[in-house]
């Protein structure tokens, strides 16, 4: 069941976001892309010379983006909606809320450079609230693949889901983790490695951080399970359920802050249907310090070695068995 | 300060921020170009301000709202005074103070955090409101890009501004025709701002917002209303080969071309 890590190459998700757009464009001409002046850092030079006028830019004005992208949804358009993820959810949020969520419009938002993608930018140009404010949302799933496989994936899928969706991708490279062929699953985690020690959960860039710090455990003789939960809305509770049931213990990491998010998401569940010991990593409710997305990461305790340090922490933690 | 001094410190500063983008590997220096001639007469000429108390209350207000060329504004400052001219090599380095846009918490000299497009200028309304009702005499500018102008929020403060007969606040826009990834032209063009600003009640004047000897008129002129200069202003100024070219909104020059940009800007007169 060990390491289903396919390839060491790391993977810019974006690229893979493209090229199934672009293909999606090809097959259906309904298929728009509406950015804000972000041609560039949404990828989306291909899509706009193949299908020049199928390519929407409303220029620096993320409110009518959002609204913009309601409205050619409701004249039967397919519209994948594409922005920085701060701008896109930040200043945007009461068109996601009311346009698309409320409105249950057909609106794929697509937020590039989610989490601290943007590191140096600073906190402007974090998006590590993203999960919390849309997570709260009636009618929107909220997903964050882990690389270029289950970004693919998870296009595929919401193009042919029937309603608004929040895919949040990074710009951070990420090796593929998920098998070749993989199909998404709304609201299904993917067990990546299976142990009885411990259950270590993320998703987007940080689940490759779990996997080696999953190895690193099994080096000291600790076997932790691993699951891949791309899905924040709606969350797998039966995963969840069945980590806390069979590790007694569970560890979550993600690129966001540690309120509201993933972790959060998690606790929800635990508290109410399963207690057990939980340690939740990522931003510890601060604005960041200046540096790269990866020197944050490591700077808040996820770097594969104190992940690994966390884990060891929170089984100590594990009510001794009669 | 008379005006060739004022181009005198504008080519070091301009200097300075090339030298920084290169060490960082990392800016937006056709953006910074286009301002720092407006940056320079602000910080040199024309603000009532007192680096060593940088928020005593009497202070002039400046909010650079096109706040990704942080770097220009830390280069200007730290030449001011504000901070040490050597804590400009800490450009985004793990912990430094100076990160990509301007955290007025850590750098003294910024009044509001900015780098969200949009949000400088409705800022700058709340602070020239706050002087007509505490009767403090101080003038508020605020600078944003041309394609920063495409956000609604601006406009619902210009309508705010006339309303409230703010003829305390100056708005510059930095007009050099590109944004991100293509001209203001190409992607949603406001241009010509002029009759719009005009048709909102503003006085606006356009000047080249690379001469120095129409920016600081522009600057110092009062009026009834609030004002707006349409500064016309080349992204890159200063590096031929920058110029009007959708390239350099955030590009780094090689070693090769920072050579040559070196070149151009000390041989500048
Ligand atoms: C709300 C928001 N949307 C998008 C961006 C990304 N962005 C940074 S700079 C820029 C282009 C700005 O163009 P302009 O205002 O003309 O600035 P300048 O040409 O002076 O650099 C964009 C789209 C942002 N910082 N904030
Ligand atoms: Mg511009």
């Amino acid at each position: 069941m060990n390491a289903v890590t396919t390839s060491r190459k790391l993977h810019d998700c974006r690229d893979a976001f493209v090229s199934v757009l672009e293909r999606l464009g090809e097959e259906n001409t309904k298929v728009v892309a509406v950015c804000n002046d972000s041609v560039g850092s949404s990828k989306l030079g291909g899509f706009k010379t193949k299908y020049p006028e199928r390519l929407v830019n409303v220029g620096i004005a993320e409110q009518n983006l959002v609204g913009v992208g309601a409205g050619l949804a409701n004249g039967g358009l397919l519209p994948f909606v594409c922005g920085a993820s701060p701008f896109l959810t930040g200043r945007a949020l009461e068109q996601i809320k009311a346009d698309i969520a409320y409105s249950n419009a057909n609106v794929k938002l697509i937020g590039i450079s989610s989490g601290m993608a943007y590191g140096e930018l600073g906190p402007t140009h974090h998006s590590i609230e993203d999960f919390a404010w849309t997570r709260v949302l009636p009618n929107l799933p909220v997903v964050a693949p882990c690389d270029s496989i289950e970004t693919a994936a998870a296009v595929e899928w919401a193009a042919s889901y029937d309603g608004p969706v929040f895919l949040r991708l990074s710009r951070v490279g990420v090796p593929d983790l998920l098998p070749a062929g993989h199909t998404f699953e709304l609201g299904k985690a993917n067990l990546l490695r299976d142990g009885d020690a411990v259950t270590l959960i993320a998703n987007g860039t940080l689940t490759h951080r779990m996997m080696t710090a999953a190895e690193i455990l099994a080096e000291r003789g600790i076997e932790a399970r691993v699951l891949n939960m791309a899905t924040v809305r709606p969350i797998d509770v039966e995963a969840v359920v069945a980590a806390a049931r069979d590790t007694g213990a569970i560890l979550t990491a993600e690129e966001h802050s540690t309120y509201g998010g993933l972790g959060s998401a998690i606790a929800e569940v635990v508290v109410a249907q399963a207690p057990v010991p939980m340690k939740i990593l990522g931003v510890p409710g601060i604005f960041a310090p200046t540096g790269s997305a990866e020197f944050l990461l490591d700077e808040f305790g996820m770097s594969p070695a104190a992940v690994a340090d966390a884990a060891v922490e929170l089984i100590a933690r594990k009510p001794v068995r009669a | 300060m008379q005006t060739n001094d004022l181009e005198g410190i504008a080519r070091q500063i301009r200097h300075r921020d090339l030298q920084a983008v290169v060490e960082a590997g990392a800016g937006h220096i056709g953006g910074e170009m286009s301002a720092i001639d407006i940056l320079t007469a602000l910080y040199f000429r024309v603000l009532r301000v007192w680096p060593d108390q940088p928020r005593i209350p009497q202070r002039d207000r400046f909010v650079l709202s096109k706040g990704h060329v942080a770097l220009a504004l830390y280069v200007t400052l730290a030449k001011r005074g504000f901070i040490p001219e050597e804590e400009v090599s800490t450009f985004l380095k793990p912990h430094s103070r100076l990160n990509g846009h301007p955290n007025c918490n850590k750098v003294p000299g910024v009044e509001t955090n900015t780098g969200p497009l949009g949000h400088g200028l409705p800022v700058a309304v709340g602070m020239a409101k706050a002087a007509k009702l505490t009767g403090a005499d101080y003038h508020t500018y605020v600078m944003t890009g041309d394609g920063e102008m495409q956000e609604g929020s601006n406009w619902e403060a210009i309508s705010a501004a006339a309303q409230f007969g703010l003829d305390n606040l100056t708005l510059i826009i930095d007009h050099n025709r590109f944004q991100q990834g293509a001209s203001l032209k190409d992607t949603n063009n406001l241009a010509p701002f002029k009759p719009k600003l005009e048709a909102f009640g503003w006085d606006v004047t356009e000047i080249n917002g690379n001469t120095m000897a129409e920016i600081v008129p522009a600057l110092e002129r009062r009026g009834g209303k609030p004002h707006c200069i349409v500064a016309h202003t080349n992204k890159g100024h200063g590096i031929s080969f920058m110029q009007d070219t959708v390239d350099w909104h955030h590009k780094v020059p090689n070693q090769d071309q920072y050579k040559i940009a070196l070149g151009e800007l000390s041989e500048a007169n």
